[in-house]
């Protein structure tokens, strides 16, 4: 579904990304794990065209992701959430989860402004749509609440509910369960696993959760300073001395 | 599901006693009633008065759009406004044209202007973009004194105001204030209903981060420029509405004190907000001539004065001070 070829990303004299390579089929879940810095974010933004990759091709179901329009992102079936929130804070938590739909509505500035036929009906479907999103993900309480001031953990599940909404097929994760507590982790597990099934969902997720991860991920690809360390199964690359290397540093 | 269908349908009638769509509905129908009785009740220079607030708040209408939901800034709504006002005034003046046909045209004129000067300036943003429709407002009056055979130069263009029909009974400053009224709601109900669906979210989604919103789907260029376009639309109407009413229209009118004005009054009234329009009609009507009155210089001063205080006392404007005063009355159930 996705193959990830050489890629290459500098910042001035640094190289964020340094001829990265992998694949991810069609249904699987995919863990991005290595240090801080190692260049997994940017992986993500340079997948959502974000930034442009200095070398290197993305093809997305057989097409070039590079020359595909930022905006254009969502429309072939990718969504993100942010390792920080990207959540826009003046609108309802609906309001929120509505915008995920955006790409899926045709309503445009003249059909919206008189009222065309068709725009209420659209309109209609699209908050059915999101009403059951938020239901699931145990948000229905809170949609009218603005989208600040609610705990960390529920905006994080606001965000994959807006993620949700856009029908994606491949889902990107910034460390979703950042900042969350051990039980909330949990129950975040468990719901990913049972979300994917039910929307046949391919997953890329960036965690420094290790316990969330590898319990999580049927693949993991780690990285560090930018380069690729290590790929493989869970339970071999926590194994990889190049793994463990790049996060306890050398042994003295 | 089924109340979610009705209450995108009919938001009044479906919440029960209490909520907050009760109180909006009845004063939105309060406020109505009351502009329907009041040119019967004033005397014809209060309706004149009244009037300009309406064609005021419809260009405020517009610039709300781009200013207050969109997030974007303009220094030149003025420029559209007069460029409303000088397409009514020339297609009356040279074409003969029955006046009801001067207002879609001078939309339709503003629009096109603003979306050609929409692609290139929304490419920029804050102080660029500020400095750049700013520009815009200052390069309008020499052009209008430019093209004197058209538009009459610095002498300007004096034109018969729309008499009322005979049928109607109304005097001439009622007639106008009642084609100025049915104009106003047809633009709320526009920017309403515009506001309310996905359009609306995603110019909320762009102003409040933009990153977010292009990954979502919002091709930002698109949102921002169509923004710009549309907010031109409505001043280009309330221009045309305004040469109805003064039956004159000259450069000095147009100045960029006027476009300053207007974001003034729009930041006054509240930005983003549907009744900030209408408070900040009152501030462009009222303001300058009441602080005139005290010193020719005044304006400027009070002015500042004032925005700063409603920076200070209440930053999302008159409208959501009055908002948070509602919230503050006990209700019960």
């Amino acid at each position: 579904m996705l193959e990830v070829h050489d890629l290459t990303v500098r910042f001035g004299g640094i190289t964020a990304l340094d001829g990265v390579g992998f694949e991810v089929a069609a249904g699987e879940m995919v863990g991005l794990i290595g240090p801080n810095g190692a260049g997994k974010t940017t992986l993500f933004n340079c997948l959502t065209r974000r930034y442009d990759p200095d070398a290197g091709t993305i093809s997305y179901e057989g097409r070039d992701l590079t020359a595909v329009a930022p905006h254009a992102i969502a429309g072939l079936g990718i969504a993100r959430t942010f390792q920080n929130l990207g959540l826009f804070p003046r609108l309802s938590v609906r309001d929120n989860v509505l915008v995920g739909a955006h790409h899926r509505g045709r309503a445009g500035f003249f059909s919206a402004g008189l009222r065309l036929p068709g725009v209420g009906r659209e309109e209609r479907a699209l908050r059915a749509d999101a009403d059951a999103v938020l239901e699931r993900l145990g948000l229905t309480g809170v949609a009218a609440h603005p989208a600040t001031g609610l705990p960390f953990g529920t905006l994080k599940r606001v965000e994959l509910a807006r993620a949700l909404v856009a029908r994606p097929r491949l889902l990107l994760l910034d460390e979703p369960v950042n900042g969350l507590n051990a039980a909330e982790v949990e129950e975040f597990a468990g719901t990913l696993g049972a979300i994917r099934a039910e929307y046949g969902l391919t997953v890329i997720v960036v965690e420094h959760h290790m316990g969330f991860v590898m319990g999580i991920c049927e693949r993991i690809v780690c990285l560090d300073f930018g380069r690729k360390i290590a790929e493989g199964p869970p339970e071999e690359v926590q194994r990889d001395p190049a793994v463990i290397e790049a996060y306890l540093g050398t042994a003295a | 599901m089924s109340t979610t269908k009705a209450k995108v349908e009919r938001p009044a009638s479906v919440r029960k006693g209490g909520g907050r769509f009760d109180w909006r509905w009845a004063g939105l129908a309060a406020l109505l009633a009351a502009a329907v009785y009041a040119p019967f009740q004033l005397v014809p220079f209060h309706v004149f008065q009244l009037t300009m607030v309406l064609v005021y708040a419809v260009a405020l209408l517009g610039l709300n759009l781009l200013v207050g939901h969109a997030g974007q800034i303009s220094l030149g709504h003025g420029a559209f406004f007069a460029i409303g006002a000088y397409t009514c005034a020339i297609l009356l003046d040279r074409f003969d044209l029955p006046y009801p046909l001067t207002l879609p045209l001078a939309a339709a004129v503003a629009f096109v202007l603003g979306l050609a000067l929409g692609v290139p300036a929304m490419r920029l943003r804050g102080l660029y973009l500020a400095l750049v429709t700013l520009a815009i407002a200052i390069f309008l009056v020499p052009l209008l004194k430019r093209f004197e055979e058209l538009t009459g130069g610095s002498m300007g263009l004096t034109l018969a105001k729309p008499t009322p029909p005979a049928w109607s009974g109304l005097a001439e400053d009622q007639w106008l204030y009642f084609l100025t009224l049915a104009v106003a709601v047809a633009a709320f109900l526009l920017a309403a209903s515009l506001l309310r669906s996905r359009v609306g979210r995603a110019l909320h989604a762009l102003r409040d981060n933009e990153i977010a919103a292009e990954v979502m789907g919002v091709r930002l260029s698109f949102y921002k420029t169509l923004a710009f376009a549309w907010s031109a639309m409505f001043a280009g109407a309330a221009g045309c509405v305004y040469t109805w009413v003064i039956g004159f229209v000259s450069p000095d009118s147009f100045t960029v004190n006027l476009s300053i004005t207007l974001l003034a009054g729009l930041v006054v009234g509240g930005l983003g907000s549907l009744s900030g329009p209408v408070l900040g009609g009152l501030f462009v009507m009222f303001v300058p001539s009441i602080s005139q009155d005290i010193n020719d210089a005044a304006p400027g001063v009070i002015f500042g004065l004032l925005i700063i205080a409603v920076m200070y006392v209440a930053p999302t404007g008159l409208a959501g001070l009055a908002g948070r005063l509602i919230k503050k009355i006990p209700r019960k159930e």
